[in-house]
């Protein structure tokens, strides 16, 4: 609304714009309220009072005096931003958050190439059993996080796993995969096996809505089917391949199961190996909230900021095509 | 998020009403438990306990049916963490903790630290003192007139081997650290696959029994202060020694409690395990196939004219700040683990240790099912007991642990000798540095 037109509202007669509405309005002016009221307290109980708790938390922080023994010897106070000074300047803290990115690297191109690859064969028309195929390709997303990390990590270890019995009647050698080499692998890999089927499914449901004259038209021009892949079917999934890709890079960050489960397996996976971590072990084993009440507002901030910049750094590329 | 927006609203429903339940249902046995425990004068006094002792509800059973007029409910929980988190956090809410609280000997300087505690020294008997080890004791009074619990069960530290296998290759049971080096070198170049034993990062509390049989006690109080004391000529001499020893390769450097570590005591890959007294109930639930092939001896020694052990493992039975009935409570926790009968029960029902020397004879008349062939098994176990140093925790041991499963994590993977060592000051650094940042007086 621009301010001409709400300069010009008064001039209106009021009998004129009331009227029609009159008999409900007020019941009107209260039903919105009513329906959104359950949402509002939600989000207002369980949301937004917990962030501002934990952001009140992030200031606060502990003083011991003396021993530290029985009563009164702990007091709560004030700590202006020495726990964001600590938290950000923690090399092991610096050291987390690079590992997220390179994690996140190998990650998420794979894990989207691999869901796109998978769409575009079952949209192909030549594939045969396709509900099959997507129900076995979709199928460890169902599987809990911890629960795929089990699996996985009996896999990899060489006393109890299948492949290394195998590669050994074979005469070959078994790879060490929770080294310190090849760990982050590992733990990417778990990732990718639930993963791919989720954002399969929304890319299949995507390229399920594109219309199939385009696809005639495009035959009758002389395309092929990697050329129908490649020219219309890609192009035409962008906006949903940005919207996996920021899912994906949120769920990046936020990593923590599938670290938290191999941990006891290996002595390469540190206490704070990825940043929840590091938070979980602040809050946890160390007793000490403030600390990480102040990661976690770090994190979810540089959740954001990474989320939304990167949308707008492909949202003209990609969305143009649509308008 | 990466759920379908319907089914999160679904899902958030569920989860309030739920959370709803929960807190009203917590709300109200808060109360039960809390307030009114006397109100009704002939009503019984009920007292709750959180543990997670096996068989301990059966050895509460025993107290409930003859005291009428002081009832327990035990509240089981998963582990000694979880627990002291859940604990902590009711303290903090200033509501919802139990009367009685079962605490590991680690954990009780960061409990009283909190306040969770309450100081018992009062409603306790003279003699009940005198029937527990002096550095079990020490634990329970922080070396002061206090005491914030009574022992319950103690974890001192043995060498577990198995006998077949040191047979077949004519190998000794070694007595010292020395012969144990020997004997893990001569075992692995008879069968490399074998190895006498692992060093695991992932077990702060066993590197702990280590230190403090080479005399280590890593936190003490000096006048007002903390002293903290890692990083002692102990401590630095045992993670040199074991540093060497994964370095040439003749012991593992994977942790324990893995599924590969049991599947290595079973095939016989692991040979032995420095372990403590509870070891016979991990083996026969981790290794179920080698039962009688197993036998104990006393810890491998630095001094063999001065035999020591450490301890590994082992709680207490402590009263919470919170609870109304503290003298029904120090009742209870007295009988519990000083009673014959509360005893034998904690032995045949838990499989536990007692610390209490009293009722020692007749609890543990005769050796764990797993070790039946060995019938000295608890005559050489309580000799070994005697050995075991006094060894002092400080406020802040969850902090030292995880930097042990981080430092010694890089240096097991790394099998340098200097990083077992460095591993050792980065501990000290970061507990030093913990215990300043809060506030604590520390004495350098």
């Amino acid at each position: 609304m621009t301010s001409t037109e709400a300069a010009q509202r008064p001039s209106i007669p009021p009998d004129a714009t009331v009227r029609p509405g009159w008999r409900g309005g007020r019941r009107r002016t209260l039903a919105p309220y009513a329906f959104l009221a359950p949402a509002v307290t939600l989000f207002a109980l369980f949301l937004a009072l917990p962030i501002g708790y934990a952001a009140y938390l992030s200031l606060r922080t502990v003083k011991v005096s003396g021993l530290g023994l029985g009563k009164g010897a702990r007091t709560e106070v004030w700590a202006g931003l020495s726990n964001y000074e600590r938290a950000l300047s923690d090399p092991e803290f610096i050291a987390s958050v690079l590992r997220v990115g390179l994690y996140g690297l190998l990650l998420v191109p794979t894990m989207l190439g691999m869901a796109l690859l998978f769409a575009l064969l079952l949209d192909s028309r030549r594939t045969r059993a396709r509900g099959f195929s997507r129900v076995s390709i979709f199928l460890p997303y169902a599987v809990p996080a911890v629960i795929s990390s089990l699996l996985w990590g009996f896999l990899y270890l060489p006393a109890v796993s299948p492949f290394a019995w195998i590669a050994e009647r074979l005469g070959g050698d078994f790879p060490q995969l929770l080294s310190s080499d090849l760990v982050i692998f590992a733990v990417a890999n778990i990732a990718l096996w639930g993963g791919v089927g989720f954002n399969m499914v929304v890319l299949y449901t995507a390229l399920k809505a594109i219309p199939t004259e385009l696809y005639e038209a495009a035959r009758i021009d002389g395309c092929n089917e990697i050329a129908i892949a490649w020219r219309i079917k890609i192009p035409i999934v962008a906006p949903s391949l940005i919207m996996t890709s920021v899912f994906s890079m949120i769920a990046t960050l936020q990593v923590f199961a599938e670290p938290t489960t191999l941990k006891p397996l290996t002595n390469t996976i540190s206490s704070t190996w990825t940043p929840l971590m590091k938070v979980y072990r602040d809050a946890f084993t160390r007793d000490d909230l403030y600390s990480a009440a102040a990661t976690s507002v770090v994190i979810a901030v540089a959740t954001f900021a990474l989320s939304f910049g990167f949308l707008r750094l492909v949202q003209n590329h990609a969305f143009n095509q649509e308008k | 998020m990466r759920l379908h927006t319907g089914i999160r609203t679904v899902a958030a429903l569920a989860a309030t009403a739920a959370l709803m339940a929960a807190c009203s249902d917590g709300g109200s046995s808060g109360e039960s438990t809390g307030g009114d425990g006397g109100a009704g004068s002939g009503d019984a006094v009920e007292l709750t306990f959180w543990t997670w002792a096996p068989g301990m509800d059966a050895v509460v059973e025993e107290w409930n049916s003859t005291h009428p007029d002081i009832q327990v409910t035990v509240n089981k929980q998963d582990g000694g963490d979880p627990a002291v988190t859940k604990l902590l956090t009711a303290i903090k809410a200033g509501s919802g903790a139990p009367d009685l609280m079962q605490a590991e000997y680690q954990k009780i300087p960061t409990l009283v630290s909190s306040d969770a505690l309450a100081d018992i020294s009062g409603e306790l008997g003279d003699d009940v003192a005198g029937q527990f080890p002096e550095g079990v004791w020490n634990a329970v009074t922080l070396g002061g007139d206090a005491v914030y619990a009574v022992p319950q069960d103690s974890g001192p530290m043995q060498f577990y081997y198995r006998a077949d296998i040191f047979e077949s290759l004519g190998l000794a049971v070694p007595t010292t650290w020395d012969e144990y080096a020997d004997v893990a070198a001569q075992l692995h170049a008879a069968d490399p696959t074998k190895y006498l034993g692992t060093f695991s990062a992932a077990d702060a509390g066993w590197f702990t029994g280590l230190a403090q049989q080479a005399g280590a006690s890593w936190w003490g109080i000096d006048g007002d202060s903390w002293t903290v004391s890692i990083d002692d000529d102990a401590t630095l001499k045992v993670a040199d020694y074991w540093g060497g020893l994964v370095e040439s390769g003749v012991i593992d450097n994977k942790p324990m409690y893995t599924p590969e570590w049991n599947a290595a005591l079973n095939d016989g890959t692991q040979v032995g395990w420095l372990s403590a007294i509870w070891a016979p109930g991990v083996l026969e639930g981790n290794a179920a196939d080698t039962a009688g092939k197993w036998k104990m001896a006393a810890m491998p020694q630095w001094d063999a004219a001065k035999p020591a052990t450490g301890n590994w493992g082992g709680s207490a039975t402590a009263v919470t700040t919170q609870s109304e009935h503290v003298a029904e409570a120090t009742e209870f926790l007295t009988w519990l683990n000083t009673d014959q009968t509360a005893v034998s029960a904690l032995v045949s029902e838990g499989g536990l240790y007692p610390a209490n020397i009293p009722s020692q004879a007749k609890a543990l008349a005769s050796p764990p099912a797993f070790f039946a062939d060995q019938a000295d098994f608890y005559d050489l176990a309580g000799e070994i007991a005697q050995t075991a140093g006094s060894f002092t925790f400080g406020p802040n041991v969850n902090v030292a642990y995880s930097a042990y499963n981080d430092e010694f994590g890089k240096a097991t993977e790394a099998k340098s000798r200097s990083a077992f060592t460095d591993a050792v000051k980065a501990m000290q650094k970061a507990t030093i540095e913990d215990l300043k940042t809060s506030g604590f007086s520390v004495k350098e």
